[in-house]
């Protein structure tokens, strides 16, 4: 497939960010080109050790291969330079291990068209869907939600959801900053120091596919401390209010 | 007590020929070796000019002199440690931003490597 594309598939690109998910990011491909036909979709292949790169290729995805391992944060902001360079309006990241449902594509694109806002999240929690998570998320996101609460001074359902569309304004900022680790909930205090906007929409959640979280219970302790410390480094990088 | 300045000064002397040999051998490059020299040097002088650890034992207040040494000496390392990591974190960004780059260069140049080769993109 050729990567150039031509303005009018140029609106809309799909960003699958995939970490050894040979046996996922396929399905994860086919099920997106048949919930938004026509539009490209990009898996940025975080330097796979297995065949997750000619598993998407063979899906009908482009592929965006990194030459080392970057982590979660490297990879999406890879993806997120790509579209800005090749001039992509929105950009919606949908998780390489089918945990995203990509029906609800359409509805995070409505909301970006037509939500004045910069950035969407597909939340599992507005309209309660959310029992397809863990217990440790479920707390995590709980104690997320509170301290968010305070420095985004609105309520956030569902800050870890990786299910996200951004415009072109944000695409142009996370293009430059974006947080390198666990960067779902440091995103949105970067989103907050421009004074952007988001609004949550209500997407469906699954069990993932195959493989295993990156997030263990082990390293949950670090994930607390490491995304507190990144809130807090933004929180001091404040620029003022958008005028 | 005195053994333990003694044990400081061999510490100090294998430390700078290590580093000195890691600069022989290329294992470091010698911008970074400088902040171990240095923290090195600091030891053995510590280590053999009493009469300083005299001076700041009574400076930060406290009866040991070798106590003294242990602190300053501590804090050398701190800020050498701390040196190497803005060092690896300018590195690391460095490296990312390099990374990301040439995925993307490598990306584009395949794209354009089709539409040469494609004779119906022409």
């Amino acid at each position: 497939m050729t990567p150039a594309v031509n303005q009018r598939e140029k609106r809309l690109l799909i960003l699958i960010p995939a970490f050894n998910e040979e046996s996922a990011v396929g399905g994860v491909v086919g099920e997106v080109r048949s919930a938004v036909p026509g539009t490209p979709v990009l898996v940025v292949d975080d330097c796979s050790a297995d065949a997750t790169r000619s598993e998407a290729r063979n899906a009908g995805a482009q592929v965006l291969a990194l030459p080392h391992h970057l982590g979660l944060g490297g990879c999406v902001q890879a993806g997120y330079r790509l579209a800005y360079e090749l001039g992509y309006d929105y950009v919606i990241r949908v998780d390489g291990d089918g945990q995203h449902d990509p029906r609800d594509i359409p509805t995070v694109l409505k909301a970006l068209e037509h939500g004045n806002c910069e950035m969407v999240i597909g939340s599992r929690f507005v309209d309660g869907n959310g029992e397809h998570t863990s217990w440790l998320r479920a707390a995590g996101i709980v104690f997320f939600r509170a301290v968010l609460r305070p420095i985004l001074g609105r309520p956030v359902r569902d800050p870890t959801s990786g299910f996200v569309g951004v415009n072109r304004t944000a695409l142009e900022l996370f293009s430059a900053t974006f947080p390198l680790e666990y960067p779902e909930i440091e995103a949105l205090v970067v989103l907050q120091r421009k004074r952007f906007r988001f609004v949550e929409v209500p997407c469906r959640f699954r069990p993932r596919r195959a493989g295993r979280s990156t997030i263990t219970a082990v390293k949950s302790l670090y994930y607390i401390i490491h995304v507190l410390l990144g809130v807090f480094v933004n929180v001091l990088k404040f620029e003022g209010r958008r005028k | 007590m005195n053994h333990l300045f003694d044990v400081v000064t061999v510490f100090g002397v294998v430390m700078i020929v290590w580093v000195l040999s890691s600069v022989r051998r290329e294992h470091i490059r010698v911008e970074y070796s400088v902040s171990w020299l240095l923290a090195g040097a600091v030891l053995l002088v510590l280590a053999r000019w009493r009469t300083l650890d005299d001076w700041i034992a009574a400076g930060l207040g406290v009866s040991d002199s070798f106590i003294a040494l242990a602190m300053v000496a501590g804090a050398a390392f701190l800020v050498v440690l701390y040196r190497l990591s803005l060092r690896i974190s300018g590195l690391k960004d460095s490296s990312i931003t390099l990374a990301q780059q040439l995925a993307i260069l490598e990306f584009r140049l395949e794209a354009l490597n089709e539409k040469v080769q494609t004779p119906a993109a022409r």
